[in-house]
C-alpha cells in the first residue's frame, strides 16, 4: 500500500487529530447532558408556570449556548480531518463510514441547528409549546449527532458489514443493519451519551453548590440540584452498566486492547480483577517490547474470569497469546496472520497486475475469491497484518490503556456516591448545613472531563496500531503531504483552540458569578 | 446491466443533492457577507449589533449546511473527499479556520471577561465573512479550472505541487470566481439586512452598497462564466472512463443540457432582479429573488461540472487521475441506502422554513434585541 512511511508525518497527524478530538470532546459531553437538563427544567416550568423554572432554565441556556458554539467549531475540523490527514483511509472506509456522516447532517446536525435558533431567540417569538418542543429536539439532535458519530467509530473498532472490492481497492458497505446494530456501536453509544448526561449534571450539580456556598440564588440552586441529582445518579448507574457491557466486548472484540487494559501479559484462569495497581518494567520480553508487572495491586480474586467467561475457570487471554499464539486455546499467533494478511495483499496484488494486462477471466476470478466467504473470514480480515513489521508492534501502549482504563472506573463509582449523597442531603434538608459536602461536587467539575477524555483514549490508544482493527494501521492511512505542513496547523489549532478554551472558561465564571439575573 | 444503470442513476441524484447543498450552502454565505461589512456598513456600535445579531441568527444554517455539504461528499463521492482534502491541504485548511473562528465569534463578541475583547471577535467574523467565499469560490471553480495530483493504483492521492492546493490561487479564472461569490454574498448579506433590519438609515446605506458590490459581482461573475464557456474542458467517456480536453466542453454541455442552461439563467435573472428591486423599487423582497436566483445558477454550474460525461474534479498533472461521478462515488448499496434517508430532506426543510419565519416574524431593532435576552 504505502511503501515508505514518515513517521514524523504519522505522529503529527496523530498528534493532530487528537489534538482536535479531545478539545471537541470537552465541549460536546456538556451539549449533550446540559440540553436534557435544560428540557427537563422547561418542561417543569411549561407544566407549572412558575416563572422561577423559567428564570433558572434560561440561565443555564446562557451558559449552554457559549459552549454549544464551540463544540461546533472545532466539530467541523474533526469531520475534515479525516479527510485532510487521513486520505487513504477515507477512501478504503468511505463506502462504509461516509453514510453515517451524512446521515448525521441531514438527520441531527439540521435539527439540532434549527431549533437551537428557536431555542435562544424564541421565547416571546414562539408559543411555550413551540419553545418546550424546540428544546426537547435540540437535545434529541444532539444525541443523534453523537449515534452516527458512534456508529462511524465503532465500525473502526469492529469492522463488519461489508466486502472489500479489489477494483476500487476500498471495502464496500454490505449490510447498513450489521453497521448500525454492531455490538460495539450499540455498547459505544449507551456509554457515551451517558457519560454526557453525567457530566452535564455534575456541572449543574457544582455550580448550583457553588451558589448554595455563596448563599445566593438558593431555591434557584436548590432546584438545579434537584434535576441535576437526579438526572446524574441515574446516568453514572447507566454510564456504570454499559461500561461493563462495553468492556465484556472489547474482551471479544478486541483482545488485545482487553488484555492491555487489564495489563494481562499471561494469560490465565481464575483471573482476579485489578481495582488499582502500578506498573513496572520486568527482564521479560515479547519481542523487543518490554513486559511490566505489578509493584503494587489490589486484586479481587477470579473476578475478571467471571466478568468476562461467566465463571472464575474461565481462561482471560493475555497479550503473549496474541502475539505469539496459544495452541491450546486456539489463539493465533501474530505471524500467522501476518502471512494470512500477506496472501490477501498478494492477491490483490494479482488482481492490479490482471487489470494492467486487461485479463478478463483473471479479473472476474479474483474478484469471486474476494466475495467468498471464507476467503474473507480466513484471509481477508487479516489484510492488515501484511503492514506489520514486527509481531510485538500489535500491542498497543500498556500503561497507557491500563491507567486510562482504571482511573476513568474509580472515577465513574465517585460520581456515583457524590450524585446519592447530594441527594440525601437535599432530601433530608440539610444539605446547605453540610458546607463541607458542597465542595465536593464543585471541586469534582473537571473530574468528568477527565475520565471522558480518559475513554476516548483507551478506545484510540488501546486500538493502536490500527486505524480499523486488523484490516488498517495507522501508518497507512496517513494523507501524503509533508509533515510540514502537519506541523504548522497543529500548532496554529493549538494556539486557536487554547485561546477559545481559555475564553470560555472565562466567560462561563463571568456568567455564572453575574448568576441569572431578574 | 439494471444494476449498472440503477448505479448510475444514484450517481446522478447524489449529484444533484450535493450540488443542492452546495448551491444552499452559497446563498447561505449571505452571513458570510454581511460579516464582511461590519466596518464598512454601519454608522454607529448600535447598527453594527443589529448587523450581527441579523447575521448570528443564522449562523448555524450557514455552517451546518457546510458541514453536510462535506458529509455528502463523503458518502457519496468518497474519492473526491480524500482527493481534495487530503491533496489541497492548505485550501481546506484556511477554510476550516476561518469557519472555526465564526462559530464561536458570535457567542463571545459582547459576552463580558471574554479575555481577548469585543474588537478581536469583530476581526475574526470579518476574516471568516472575506476569506470563507472567497476561498471557497477558488476551491469550486478548480472544478473547471483543475488540480494537480495523481492517484495510484489504490486510489491513493498524491499532490504534485509543494503548494498542496494554494497555487490554485495562481489561476486568475478561480480568483474571478472566489470574488464572485464573494461579492455575491456581500449582495445577499445587504439584501437580507434590508428585508430583516427595521433602521432607516441602514437600510438607506445598504441600498447604497449594493450598487457598489453588484458591479464588481457581475465583472468576476461575467468573466468567469465566458472564460468557462469559452475554455477547454474536461471530458471522460462514458464507455471507457478515459479523460481527454475538449474544446468549449462546458459550452457544449449547456447546449446539451438545455434545462440546465434554463435553470441557470433563470437564476441569474434572480440575482439581478433581486437587486433591481431592492435599487429601483427600495423593496424589501430583493432576498427571496436574489437567494433563489444564487441556489439555481449555482445549482446549474455544478451541474455542467459533473453531468454529461464530464470530470467534476480534473487532474491537470494526470489525466486519466481525473474524478467522474462514476470512479468517485460510492458503491450502488450505499448509495441506494442513503437514497432512503434522503427521502427525509423535504421535511427537513420544511421545518427549517417553520422555524426560520417563526423567528424572522418581528423585525430587528433595539428593543426586539433587548427584549429577547440573546444578544450577539
Amino acid at each position: 500500500m504505502i511503501e515508505n512511511v514518515d513517521l514524523t508525518l504519522v505522529n503529527w497527524s496523530r498528534a493532530q487529530f487528537a489534538l482536535t478530538a479531545m478539545y471537541h470532546w470537552l465541549f460536546v459531553p456538556l451539549t449533550l447532558g446540559l440540553s436534557f437538563i435544560l428540557a427537563i427544567m422547561e418542561t417543569i416550568y411549561v407544566r407549572t408556570g412558575n416563572e422561577e423554572w423559567k428564570r433558572l432554565t434560561r440561565f443555564w441556556m446562557t451558559l449552554f449556548g457559549i459552549n454549544f458554539a464551540i463544540g461546533i467549531a472545532t466539530g467541523i475540523i474533526l469531520e475534515f480531518e479525516f479527510g485532510t490527514n487521513w486520505s487513504n483511509y477515507s477512501w478504503f472506509v468511505g463506502d462504509i463510514f461516509g453514510a453515517p456522516l451524512a446521515v448525521e447532517g441531514i438527520l441531527a446536525f439540521f435539527l439540532e441547528s434549527t431549533f437551537v435558533a428557536v431555542m435562544f431567540f424564541g421565547w416571546n417569538k414562539v408559543s411555550k409549546k413551540f419553545h418546550l418542543t424546540s428544546t426537547w429536539l435540540v437535545a434529541i439532535g444532539a444525541s443523534l449527532s453523537a449515534l452516527w458519530i458512534l456508529v462511524a467509530n465503532a465500525w473502526m473498532q469492529n469492522p463488519v458489514g461489508m466486502i472489500f472490492n479489489p477494483e476500487t481497492a476500498r471495502n464496500e458497505m454490505v449490510s447498513f443493519w450489521a453497521v448500525l446494530f454492531n455490538p460495539v456501536a450499540v455498547d459505544k453509544f449507551l456509554h457515551t451519551i451517558s457519560s454526557g448526561f453525567l457530566l452535564g449534571s455534575m456541572f449543574v450539580l457544582g455550580i448550583s453548590s457553588w451558589f448554595l456556598l455563596r448563599k445566593r440564588e438558593e431555591l434557584m440552586a436548590r432546584r438545579s440540584i434537584l434535576i441535576a441529582g437526579v438526572f446524574g445518579l441515574l446516568s453514572s448507574l447507566m454510564v456504570a452498566y454499559t461500561g461493563d457491557a462495553s468492556a465484556r466486548t472489547i474482551s471479544k472484540m478486541q483482545p488485545v486492547k482487553f488484555a492491555s487494559m487489564e495489563a494481562l501479559f499471561e494469560g490465565k484462569s481464575n483471573a482476579g480483577l485489578v481495582a488499582v495497581g502500578i506498573l513496572k518494567d520486568t527482564d521479560k520480553k515479547i519481542g523487543e517490547r518490554v513486559v511490566k508487572e505489578f509493584v503494587f495491586k489490589i486484586e479481587i480474586p477470579g473476578l475478571l474470569s467471571v466478568l468476562t467467561g461467566g465463571d472464575k475457570d474461565a481462561y482471560v487471554q493475555g497479550i503473549t497469546d496474541h502475539v505469539l499464539g496459544n495452541e491450546k486455546r486456539g489463539i493465533m499467533s501474530v505471524p500467522e496472520k501476518m502471512q494470512k494478511g500477506q496472501f490477501a495483499k498478494d492477491v490483490l496484488m494479482d488482481y492490479k497486475r490482471a487489470r494492467m494486462i486487461n485479463d478478463k477471466e483473471q479479473l472476474e476470478s479474483i474478484k469471486g475469491i474476494f466475495r467468498d466467504k471464507e476467503f474473507h473470514d480466513k484471509y481477508f480480515r487479516y489484510f492488515g497484518y501484511s503492514s506489520i513489521d514486527k509481531p510485538e508492534d500489535v500491542i498497543p501502549n500498556v500503561p497507557v490503556s491500563f491507567y486510562s482504563f482504571h482511573l476513568m472506573v474509580i472515577l465513574g463509582f465517585f460520581f456515583i456516591m457524590i450524585f446519592a449523597t447530594a441527594l440525601y442531603f437535599l432530601f433530608k434538608g440539610s444539605l446547605s448545613d453540610n458546607r463541607w459536602f458542597l465542595w465536593i461536587p464543585l471541586l469534582s467539575i473537571p473530574l468528568p472531563y477527565i475520565a471522558s477524555e480518559l475513554g476516548w483514549i483507551l478506545t484510540e490508544m488501546g486500538r493502536q496500531p490500527w486505524i480499523i482493527q486488523d484490516l488498517m494501521p495507522v501508518s497507512a492511512a496517513v494523507s501524503q503531504i509533508n509533515s510540514g505542513s502537519v506541523i504548522t496547523t497543529f500548532i496554529l489549532f493549538a494556539v486557536l483552540f487554547t485561546a477559545l478554551l481559555i475564553s470560555e472558561i472565562s466567560i462561563m465564571v463571568k456568567q455564572v458569578k453575574t448568576g441569572p439575573g431578574h | 446491466m439494471t444494476t449498472m444503470i440503477l448505479h448510475l442513476f444514484l450517481q446522478h441524484y447524489w449529484w444533484i443533492i450535493v450540488s443542492l447543498l452546495g448551491s444552499l450552502l452559497v446563498f447561505l454565505m449571505f452571513v458570510q457577507g454581511g460579516q464582511s461589512m461590519i466596518y464598512s456598513l454601519p454608522k454607529n456600535d448600535l447598527q453594527k449589533t443589529m448587523i450581527v445579531n441579523a447575521m448570528g441568527r443564522k449562523w448555524e444554517f450557514t455552517f451546518t449546511t457546510l458541514v453536510t455539504f462535506g458529509g455528502a461528499f463523503f458518502a457519496s463521492f468518497p474519492l473526491f473527499y480524500a482527493t481534495s482534502f487530503g491533496g489541497a491541504y492548505w485550501v481546506w485548511i484556511a477554510i476550516l479556520f476561518s469557519f472555526t473562528i465564526h462559530a464561536i465569534a458570535y457567542e463571545f463578541r459582547s459576552k463580558p471577561d471574554n479575555v481577548f475583547g469585543q474588537k478581536t471577535f469583530d476581526v475574526f467574523l470579518f476574516l471568516n465573512g472575506s476569506l470563507g467565499p472567497f476561498l471557497i469560490g477558488v476551491a469550486v471553480a478548480t472544478f473547471f479550472t483543475g488540480s494537480q495530483f495523481s492517484l495510484n493504483r489504490m486510489n491513493q492521492v498524491q499532490w504534485a505541487t509543494a503548494w498542496y492546493g494554494l497555487e490554485a490561487l495562481l489561476n486568475i479564472r478561480n480568483l474571478a470566481l472566489g470574488f464572485a461569490v464573494l461579492f455575491l454574498a456581500r449582495i445577499n448579506g445587504l439584501l437580507y439586512i434590508i428585508n430583516t433590519i427595521d433602521d432607516e438609515d441602514l437600510i438607506k446605506k445598504s441600498g447604497k452598497k449594493l450598487i457598489l458590490n453588484s458591479i464588481p459581482f457581475l465583472l468576476f461573475f461575467l468573466f468567469f462564466v465566458i472564460s468557462l464557456l469559452f475554455s477547454k474542458g474536461f471530458a471522460a467517456d462514458p464507455e471507457t472512463g478515459i479523460v481527454t480536453v475538449e474544446k468549449f466542453k462546458y459550452l457544449h454541455n449547456f447546449i446539451q443540457m438545455p434545462l440546465v442552461l434554463i435553470i441557470f439563467l433563470t437564476g441569474v435573472v434572480g440575482v439581478l432582479y433581486g437587486i433591481g428591486i431592492s435599487v429601483l423599487r427600495n423593496s424589501e423582497k430583493g432576498i427571496w429573488f436574489s437567494g433563489a436566483g444564487t441556489v439555481l445558477a449555482v445549482f446549474s454550474l455544478f451541474l455542467v461540472a459533473g453531468f454529461n460525461g464530464t470530470s467534476f474534479y480534473p487532474s491537470s498533472y494526470d489525466l486519466q487521475s481525473s474524478l467522474t461521478i462514476r470512479n468517485a462515488s460510492s458503491s450502488l448499496f450505499t448509495l441506494k441506502t442513503m437514497m432512503y434517508v434522503s427521502f427525509i430532506i423535504p421535511f427537513v426543510i420544511a421545518y427549517i422554513w417553520y422555524a426560520w419565519k417563526a423567528i424572522n416574524n418581528t423585525k430587528i431593532t433595539e428593543n426586539e434585541m433587548k427584549s429577547d435576552g440573546h444578544v450577539y
